[in-house]
């Protein structure tokens, strides 16, 4: 295989993994104040993405960076293009994680209340905005021959990435609840259990939607509008085990909805990155924007040697705190 | 303001805000884990207390160290498109190793140790926190190798076909002198903010603190450690200099406000006026050779003035101004210099109070060393003014300039909206981050971990064994 494609190929790997693992991160942040009740609910609910959510996020990081590294003209007008989204973006990202690090730090009501406030604001505008980022890829963006992005604000919102930014916000709520029925107990549990049976059906409306109309954007190869199915049936075999079946089947099903939504998307891109409104032949394509042979030769083997090796070690986080949380973990107060 | 001083108005703002916390990352998660091996061989549970209570002032650091990171990796491409195009495929690779080899690293490792106390055997937990410590240490090489790319490119080639830098050889980057001397600087200069804020905070704990006693073992491993740091780090910023002077010789000349060829050459203690309209301000106190010895490393060491630099570069790279802005270069020079020459002499008023056995009774070192705690962090940001405005009017040194790299699809407007928002979270957050760490460094020792109804219900013995 061109080193090229799998690049492409990784790159989609690590925005899925983000979505996967962030995204039940982002749908603890949403609910943790409405499914907590109390303050002893809400810090409950937050203890159980407490020693994973940093590392979740890493895979944004990465995902950024080898874009950067293996496709430098695709970064460069993608994230110059979206300047005031992610303007956005990183205030959100910035009040989320300190929401999540600094919120429990001071005992005081008032300050509890703000960053657990703005933990859940945020928490909702990063799967928004990353819809949005990830929609205008593949709907289209006015883009020159000289690959610069030519257009305004208001030529991001377009209803295709807003309808992604939907989908993808809605699902991190579904993919949230699904984790913390897995993880908690109690009447917490039942809580997330209820609301994982609620937001199923509208998570099934949006992603049949996603599908058909990604379908008839797509000018990828035809295996990659078949694909498309692949989130519609998960995000009904969730609907059908939230119902009946056990934690791990629902998280399991809402884990392959959210990542298969995000996988098709880059499935069905290729062969370009991001599509030109303007006119198809200045689209950019994965050949166009890579870098030389070299540089990938070079990333590939990093990326061999370590990424199986991070794998490893974030599974095992995830086996040192497989226990069902019951109270929330005490931390550090002055 | 143009669109291209606002890009880099607020770049410059950013990386310096978040050079204020990575320091502090790098040197305290050193410190912790010096802390937890003593621990871990002795059981002294005043050491583990003492280990937690340094580590919270870790974690809320690590905390906006990370968000604000974030920014600086978007930035390249939101702001500065036109660069991230020209050398994405070099300057890239070590942005996305710094990824997969040390944010995961650390990142993982920080909530294995902050939340593994109970679930974890002791010695898998005093794997974590060097973990943590070495993560740190690997993220700051690697985007040191990226940083000292621009400023000495190497291991490259322009494609003729796409105009663009392409990757040659990954092994260049990291045996690239510049790179070699820089690291090992940021990484001293890391390890002394480390140590004298462990110290800042021993010291006001035994002034003022509910119960002093335990903090004498923190400032003595503060004051052992800075020590050495703190003479070494003199060391290898001037060889640093050195370097810098065979790869950037205006970057010298500038921060000497040097203007004609001179041999031997003499340094300036101050001066009065200076800068790039003024070439010639009144020097207060010149001593003789030591400018040949600080960019030379030699007595006399000849040094090229910026006028006959600026004729040079003309002829090479075509007609243009490549002087750097020299007001900001001779200070910030000066202000890391003199500061940085003020630590040694601190560590070394400890070390002689400590063989008197009177490190924790002196009122005037603990005042003192209280309020040294702002001296790194001018340090440290008076070292990347030199570093970034030297290499000025370039982004990467004689490939490309700072004017053809920034991001044309960007209005003046959006940048006018970033700069709002980075500069009021930026400020809002710094005051939040100064009243936490404070908070944390006054709180009792004896205070353990508690939730709500800690006051109230039985307390989970956390984090024993």
């Amino acid at each position: 295989m061109d080193l090229s494609v799998l690049w492409f190929v990784l790159i989609a790997v690590l925005w899925t993994g983000f979505v996967v693992l962030e995204g039940f991160d982002l749908g603890v942040g949403m609910l943790h104040r409405a499914l907590g009740g109390d303050e002893t609910g809400r810090r409950t609910a937050l203890t159980s993405i407490a020693p994973v959510w940093d590392g979740n996020e890493v895979w944004l990081i990465v995902g950024g960076a080898a874009i950067f590294a293996a496709f430098p003209s695709w970064y460069a007008t993608w994230f110059s293009a979206l300047y005031l989204a992610l303007v956005l973006l990183l205030a959100a990202l910035i009040l989320r994680g300190l929401g999540l690090e600094w919120g429990v730090k001071v005992r005081e009501a008032h300050w509890r209340t703000f960053w657990s406030c703005a933990l859940v604001g945020s928490s909702a505008l990063v799967p928004l905005l990353i819809g949005v980022a990830l929609g205008d890829l593949l709907v289209g963006l006015p883009i020159g021959s000289d690959e610069e992005f030519a257009g305004t604000f208001s030529d991001l919102l377009q209803p295709y990435a807003l309808w992604l930014g939907a989908t993808l916000l809605l699902l991190c709520l579904l993919h949230g609840a699904a984790f913390l029925r897995l993880r908690l107990v109690g009447g917490l549990r039942s809580r997330a259990e209820r609301l994982t049976r609620a937001l199923v059906w509208p998570a099934i409306v949006l992603v049949v939607a996603y599908s058909a109309w990604t379908a008839t954007l797509s000018d990828g190869p035809a295996w990659a509008r078949w694909a498309l199915l692949v989130p519609v049936i998960a995000a009904a075999a969730a609907a059908f085990l939230a119902a009946r079946g056990g934690d791990r089947g629902v998280f399991t099903a809402t884990s392959v909805t959210i990542g298969s939504t995000v996988a098709t998307l880059f499935a069905n891109l290729y062969p370009n990155v991001m599509v030109s409104s303007t006119d198809a032949a200045y689209n950019l394509t994965v050949a166009g924007t890579s870098s030389a042979q070299y540089a990938l030769t070079v990333m590939t083997v990093v990326a061999v040697v370590l990424l199986p090796v991070v794998l490893l070690y974030q599974g095992w986080t995830y086996y040192v705190f497989r226990a069902r949380i019951k109270a929330p973990e005490p931390v550090d107060v002055a | 303001m143009s669109q291209l001083d606002l890009s880099r108005l607020q770049f410059a703002s950013t990386s310096i805000y978040h050079f204020l916390f990575v320091p502090v990352t790098i040197g305290l998660a050193f410190l912790i884990a010096i802390l937890h091996t003593r621990w871990y061989r002795s059981g002294n549970a005043e050491t583990y207390r003492l280990m937690r209570f340094f580590g919270s002032l870790l974690i809320v650091n690590v905390a906006i160290g990370v968000v604000t990171g974030l920014v600086q990796e978007f930035q390249f491409g939101m702001n500065w498109s036109r660069y991230s195009r020209f050398v994405g495929d070099v300057f890239g690779a070590p942005l996305a190793m710094e990824g997969l080899a040390a944010f995961f690293l650390e990142s993982t490792f920080l909530a294995l140790w902050l939340f593994g106390g109970r679930l974890l055997p002791r010695r898998v937990h005093l794997a974590t926190i060097w973990a943590v410590s070495v993560g740190t240490v690997l993220s700051a090489a690697f985007i040191i190798a990226a940083n000292s790319w621009m400023q000495h490119p190497v291991g490259y080639a322009i494609n003729p076909s796409n105009g663009r830098a392409e990757l040659t050889s990954i092994s260049d980057l990291f045996t690239n002198p510049v790179f070699v001397w820089a690291f090992a600087h940021v990484i001293l200069a890391s390890i002394l903010t480390g140590c004298v804020l462990m110290l800042a905070v021993s010291a006001w704990q035994i002034r003022k603190g509910a119960e002093p006693a335990p903090f004498l073992r923190t400032i003595k491993l503060a004051v052992a450690v800075l020590l050495p740091v703190s003479i070494l780090i003199l060391g290898v910023g001037s060889h640093l200099g050195v370097v810098i002077t065979t790869y950037q010789p205006m970057k010298v000349a500038g921060m000497e406000g040097q203007w004609e060829d001179c041999g031997p050459c003499s340094f300036s203690v101050f001066q009065i006026g200076g800068g790039n309209e003024d070439p010639t301000p009144t020097k207060i106190i010149e001593i003789p050779h030591l400018l040949s010895v600080l960019a030379t490393g030699t007595w006399d060491g000849e040094v090229q003035g910026l006028n006959e630099l600026q004729a040079q570069y003309e002829q090479e790279y075509g007609p243009g101004d490549y002087i750097p802005n020299i007001f900001v270069q001779y200070w910030s020079m000066r202000v890391m210099a003199y500061l940085g020459s003020l630590i040694p002499l601190l560590a070394l008023w400890g070390v002689w109070l400590w063989r008197r056995q009177r490190l924790d009774t002196s009122k005037a070192f603990l005042a003192v060393a209280t309020w040294a705690v702002l001296v790194p962090f001018a340090m440290n940001t008076a070292g990347w003014v030199l570093t970034e405005n030297g290499r000025q009017p370039w982004i990467v040194q004689g490939l490309q300039l700072t004017a053809d790299a920034n991001s044309p699809s960007v209005s003046t407007a959006s940048l006018w909206i970033s700069l709002v928002v980075v500069y009021g979270l930026y400020a809002a957050l710094g005051v939040v981050w100064i009243v936490l760490m404070t908070r944390f460094a006054r709180r009792p020792l004896t205070q353990e971990p508690d939730d709500e109804d800690a006051d109230t219900g039985p307390r989970t013995p956390v984090l024993t064994y």
